[in-house]
């Protein structure tokens, strides 16, 4: 069987998933939604196949089972949203439609993602203007500067600059891995890089401090320094490297920390979410409550508690019971409804996708293909522990979003993109397996 | 780089098995103690969605009905109880900004719907929304009316039941207060310091000397132990010593050597205490065990708002084994602190030929698809035998004939029953009236009792035990 007749099978399960899951939501809120919103589900269908044509001509080799877990996510994430609110599994839908143009757009017209590589210092500076462009254009939302208000709609650029980053940590230190590990020096029992070759990768760790002042997004940064970490260690090999970047991080941090008592008070509330329940602590509070109303199967799909009963207003804006059911608290609304046993799905799709990623990296040959597809394997996997995290209490809550399962355009077209990159390794590394096999029968 | 690449992997998912770890805390491990959080509003907004039941009286009027506010998804049921503070302590409330107390709390479980899991799951694959079952009180209007009526404002409570069901005709507590006015969180702020303390129960919570009406319980002891008859004879005379403490009758009155009977009837302390200490403690336990003493008492209603009736010291309820001056607890004197509820499952017991049944506040359950469930009666004890609870009644009847309870006599209806007036501090008394009607068939026995008067318990409470036994027996008789 080819990899794309697996992929085809494999979008079977996505395709009972969404029907299973538009069926109980219509069932339990059959008084509010109309019939004609089952057709959310079929448009997203139909947007899937579409799309599993356009990898099957370009990228015939490509890994088959990325594409049908990633859109299992998006089903997920299409369900909980058209249950939460009609409106939201709309512009969802269409938000699947752009990235998925995006994505087919990539593939198209990047013939060859080697030829990033040459452009790697402007994708570096495009990354960084995109980090910092909030400060200027956006708006604060939490104290933190997350979007940048493009008429009637707001783009979250931290999104796109997290590929910008991962394509150049791959190229810089896919050139440097040599002479960071050859050039080393052995201080105190502590080996050290080179120094002059310690200067790039000191501004990295400033642009994460940077993030973290300027911007006060702890969830990006955290994200971001962790993606370096994990592409230092796999260049190099030196888990001494990674211990210095960690506590130069926390270091740094911490150091802010004392400054703004933004990032203090979320140190504060994840050691103590009940010291204010009804204030500081609301959030995370009715997080636990929400997952503990769950229970290990949940209440069921459109069964839980989302809006407060009495309350008028726009939905889920405001009178949500669980703040940000749809973004930042969409796992514990998953977890409330489906259960342990939901929670546990989400988590295990993340766990496979990360396994998909890696096995790409290791199948690849070259190592600016291995790191780049390490990178945006990690940056990835990192996002959706930083935010589930966040809101299990296991880390600091930081606002970053769910991948493919939170309401966003930036978050689905950003990741589409990530996807496409990591389909065209997978491709290019795959085919050259496939080939070497042939030629051995 | 691929062994690192492998080593990556392994650790995402340590994190990954971390966020599982967490997740499973939350929601299984830990989710008790979550839910019982008291920041956690989840549980009362959902019952907030719930139609809960009606509550009516035993007349088919409307106790509490819930009301809807907003529309659609948003829609939230509102309690409101139509006649204000005439319920107001039996029934109790029930709102999300307050919780619930009462009847309301007792019956949540069919007000709310709340079923078996299986059933739910049924009604659920129905379409139906989880809607509460009415429930039907045993309070009468007009009973409820008279009781309050008779105490005219002054403190006190009253408790009517029906001897053969144990179903609560009446059941008022002076101060009263409009369950309405609950919701109001000043106006629950004062209503909860008031000095009065409107919230308490008098009837369930109330603990008061229970004065010569604990003769009753005294006569049940002498008579069904064998010991005595209604023709045995003691000495009246005052003083005599009790426990080495000279006792006197009610004004020093003088009887000469006197039967039972006359003993009941003119209520005399001496005559009684000597019976208890013949009795002793054990035997007088024994029988204020049958009763429902030294144990809260029988009725769907919350524990918290229940008070044990006994001989309490110190906020202890002691037992037979503690030094107890037995011959003025079967005067109703000692540290005896009894209920009005109490008091009337007494005069209860004896009309029902000495068998007392649970009291109940519920005739009725309706759920939403019309099935009905009625109050099955629950047999509580056999307090005495059939011969006994004749003899007392015949003696009760002269109480009210001839003796210090003639206000309550209701014309036309033999009335038995047993007044009793306990000293408080202050000089102020706590007067009672307890008995039945009518006393060749009873229909009805009643507690009734005033808080800090200067009146006796016959011409105080016998006029209260008159209005509420011929409001609900004229209501019989009457259609």
């Amino acid at each position: 069987m080819s990899a794309r007749t697996r992929e085809l099978f494999a979008l079977i399960p996505v395709a009972l998933l969404v029907t299973a899951g538009f069926t109980a939501v219509l069932i339990t809120n059959s008084d509010q939604l109309g019939n004609l919103s089952v057709l959310y589900g079929g448009y997203f269908l139909a947007l899937c196949v579409a799309t599993h044509i356009v990898i099957r001509i370009r990228l015939p080799d490509a890994d088959p089972f990325l594409f049908p877990l990633v859109a299992l996510l998006a089903a997920f994430g299409m369900v909980m949203l058209f249950r939460l609110d009609e409106g939201l599994a709309r512009d969802q839908a269409n938000w699947f439609v752009l990235g998925l143009i995006l994505f087919s757009a990539t593939i198209i017209f990047l013939r060859d993602y080697e030829a990033l590589e040459r452009y790697r210092y402007v994708i570096a500076l495009a990354g960084i203007v995109l980090l910092i462009m909030p400060r200027f254009l956006g708006h604060a939302t939490n104290d933190a500067f997350l979007a940048v208000d493009l008429g009637p709609i707001t783009f979250q650029p931290t999104e796109l600059a997290k590929i910008c980053i991962v394509v150049f940590l791959a190229s810089y230190l896919n050139e440097r891995r040599e002479v960071l590990v050859v050039g080393a020096r052995s201080m105190a029992g502590i080996v050290l890089p080179p120094l002059k070759h310690l200067g790039p990768l000191l501004v990295v760790w400033g642009a994460a401090m940077l993030l973290l002042v300027f911007i006060r997004d702890l969830g990006s940064s955290v994200m971001f320094f962790g993606a370096f970490l994990a592409l230092i260690y796999v260049a190099t090999a030196r888990i001494s490297f990674v211990i210095i970047g960690l506590g130069m991080f926390v270091l740094g941090a911490w150091f802010f920390a004392q400054t703004a008592p933004h990032i203090e008070q979320r140190f504060d509330i994840w050691l103590d979410p009940f010291h204010d329940p009804g204030g500081s602590g609301y959030q995370l509070a009715q997080s636990l409550f929400a997952q503990a109303d769950g229970g290990l199967f949940g209440r069921g799909l459109g069964d839980s508690l989302v809006q407060l009963p009495g309350c008028q207003g726009d939905f889920p804006d405001r009178c949500a019971i669980l703040p940000a059911p749809h973004t930042d608290f969409v796992y514990a609304v998953i977890v409330d409804e489906l259960g342990l046993f939901g929670g546990a799905a989400v988590v295990l799709i993340y766990a496979l996708i990360a396994e998909r990623g890696f096995k790409t990296a290791i199948v690849a040959e070259d190592g600016f293909s291995k790191l780049l597809a390490t990178g945006l394997t990690a940056i990835f996997a990192l996002q959706a522990f930083v935010i589930i995290g966040g809101v299990t209490r296991v880390i600091p809550l930081t606002g970053v979003t769910l991948p493919f399962i939170s309401y966003g355009g930036s978050s689905i077209v950003a990741n589409f993109i990530l996807l496409a990159l990591l389909l065209m390794v997978s491709d290019k590394a795959r085919r050259r397996v496939r080939i070497e096999n042939e030629v051995v029968r | 780089m691929n062994r690192q690449i492998v080593k990556l992997f392994g650790f995402i998912l340590v994190l990954y098995a971390l966020l599982f770890g967490f997740t499973s805390y939350w929601s299984i491990f830990d989710s008790d103690s979550l839910e019982a959080n008291s920041a956690n509003r989840r549980p009362l907004l959902e019952e907030q969605q719930i139609k809960r039941g009606t509550i009516f009286a035993d007349d088919g009027s409307v106790i509490a009905v819930s009301r809807p506010q907003g529309k659609g998804d948003n829609q939230i049921y509102v309690r409101h109880y139509p006649e204000g503070p005439l319920y107001g302590n039996p029934i109790g409330y029930s709102f999300v900004e307050r919780g619930r107390v009462g009847f309301e709390l007792a019956h949540n479980d069919e007000l709310v719907g709340n079923k078996t899991e299986f059933l739910s799951i049924l009604d659920e694959l129905q379409g139906h929304q989880q809607e509460g079952d009415n429930v039907t009180s045993s309070l009468d209007p007009a009973a409820q009316r008279a009781a309050v009526d008779g105490l005219a404002g002054r403190r006190g409570a009253v408790v009517a039941m029906v001897p053969s069901t144990g179903e609560i005709k009446a059941m008022v507590s002076i101060p009263e207060y409009d369950p309405n006015a609950v919701r109001n969180s000043k106006a629950f702020q004062r209503l909860n310091t008031d000095d009065s303390a409107p919230l308490f129960n008098r009837a369930t919570q109330g603990g008061y000397p229970p004065g010569s009406t604990m003769k009753v319980v005294a006569a049940t002891a002498a008579l069904d132990s064998g010991e005595f008859t209604p023709n045995s004879v003691l000495s009246g005379s005052s003083p005599i010593e009790i426990e080495g403490v000279p006792l006197s009758n009610s004004g020093g009155e003088q009887f000469g050597e006197i039967p039972m009977t006359t003993a009941l009837t003119n209520s005399v302390n001496t005559y009684w205490a000597q019976v208890g200490e013949k009795l002793g403690t054990d035997t007088m336990f024994k029988y204020m065990d049958r009763f429902g003493f030294n144990q809260k008492p029988q009725l769907d209603y919350p524990g918290f708002q229940l008070t044990a009736s006994g001989v309490y010291q110190g906020g202890r309820l002691l037992d037979g084994s503690d030094r107890i001056d037995i011959g003025r607890v079967a005067i109703g004197q000692e540290r005896l602190r009894v209920t009005p509820l109490q008091m009337a499952e007494v005069a209860a017991a004896v009309a029902n030929e000495g068998e007392l049944i649970e009291p109940r506040l519920w005739s009725k359950v309706v759920d939403p698809d019309g099935r009905e469930t009625k109050l099955d009666p629950a047999r509580q004890s056999r307090v005495m035998s059939e011969e006994t609870a004749a003899q007392l009644n015949d003696m009760m009847q002269s109480v009210v004939q001839e003796g210090t309870g003639t206000a309550a006599a209701v014309s036309g209806i033999d009335v038995a029953g047993k007044t009793g007036t306990a000293e408080v501090s202050g000089g102020t008394n706590q007067a009672w009236f307890i008995g039945f009607a009518p006393a060749d068939d009873p229909q009805l026995a009643i507690a009734a009792t005033v808080e800090r008067t200067s009146g006796f318990g016959g011409p105080t409470a016998g006029p209260i035990f008159k209005a509420v036994a011929e409001a609900i027996l004229n209501q019989g008789n009457g259609g």
